[in-house]
């Protein structure tokens, strides 16, 4: 498709490697352990972590090669995630 | 003389009352362990709901037993006890669906369509520096790159 999923959390490097070994991923998983970039994208979940961390809360931005947003899905329930064929729709369009 | 046989009475096991309650626990962990997995499942829980009411008809159906004037069954002590403790089930997991997921921030500044993304340098799983722009102008091996897909989630998985 040519788009490059780039997966971003508070998890530390060290998990997101434990992640991507169980999960077999092969993209890209980047750790941001204090929200900096979560906050800098207002995604930011205070408390809702386990032990009462900061986490993100869920968020997709599809960008185009200039890193213009073209599209974005910010769910209202944790439960219900964008499916697939919403993002692809999205991916054509590029 | 033994007592555990006459405290029985010899009454058979009141099993619509034990097995309802096995289920509506059933009800309850087979959404986060199966169900939720698949989003046809997930995002409107009708098996769990399904689950629940057929447990709750089994309990229905052992408690008549347990209060029935003919004294067939036992469950008298047990039954209210189960039936609490599989409402209670019920009402966690109303919990969980209808509250926890929705309580979720606003998000009210988040960048826009249209907007450029905020840059950002992070490290990757491989312990790598990776800024946004470097992901941006990397070419995929065959394709050059269309765009990204910025995927913030949770974490903690």
């Amino acid at each position: 498709m040519g788009v490059r999923p780039v997966a971003i959390s508070v998890d530390s490097p060290a998990e997101s490697q434990d992640l991507c070994r169980k999960a077999g991923y092969t993209y890209t998983l980047l750790s941001d352990p204090d929200a900096e970039v979560i906050r800098r994208y207002d995604l930011l979940h205070k408390g809702a972590g386990v032990r009462g961390h900061d986490i993100a809360r869920p968020a997709e931005f599809l960008l185009d090669s200039s890193g213009v947003i073209r599209w974005v899905n910010l769910t209202g329930d944790l439960r219900i995630r964008a499916r697939p064929d919403q993002m692809l729709a999205a991916a054509k369009s590029l | 003389m033994p007592e555990d046989s006459a405290a029985t009475n010899g009454k058979p096991r009141n099993w619509p009352l034990w097995s309802g309650f096995v289920l509506s626990l059933f009800a309850l962990v087979s959404y986060p362990s199966l169900f939720a997995r698949y989003p046809v499942t997930r995002d409107v829980p009708w098996v769990n709901f399904l689950l629940f009411a057929l447990a709750l008809v089994l309990l229905f159906v052992g408690l008549r037993r347990a209060f029935a004037p003919s004294a067939l069954y036992r469950g008298k002590v047990a039954g209210p006890i189960l039936a609490a403790l599989s409402v209670a089930a019920l009402a966690f997991f109303c919990l969980i669906v209808f509250y926890f997921g929705k309580n979720l921030p606003a998000a009210s500044q988040a960048p826009r369509v249209g907007q450029k993304a905020p840059d950002f340098t992070l490290t990757d799983a491989n312990g790598s520096t990776v800024s946004l722009a470097a992901l941006l102008s990397t070419s995929a091996p065959a394709h050059p790159s269309k765009g990204v897909l910025l995927i913030f989630y949770r974490g903690y998985w």
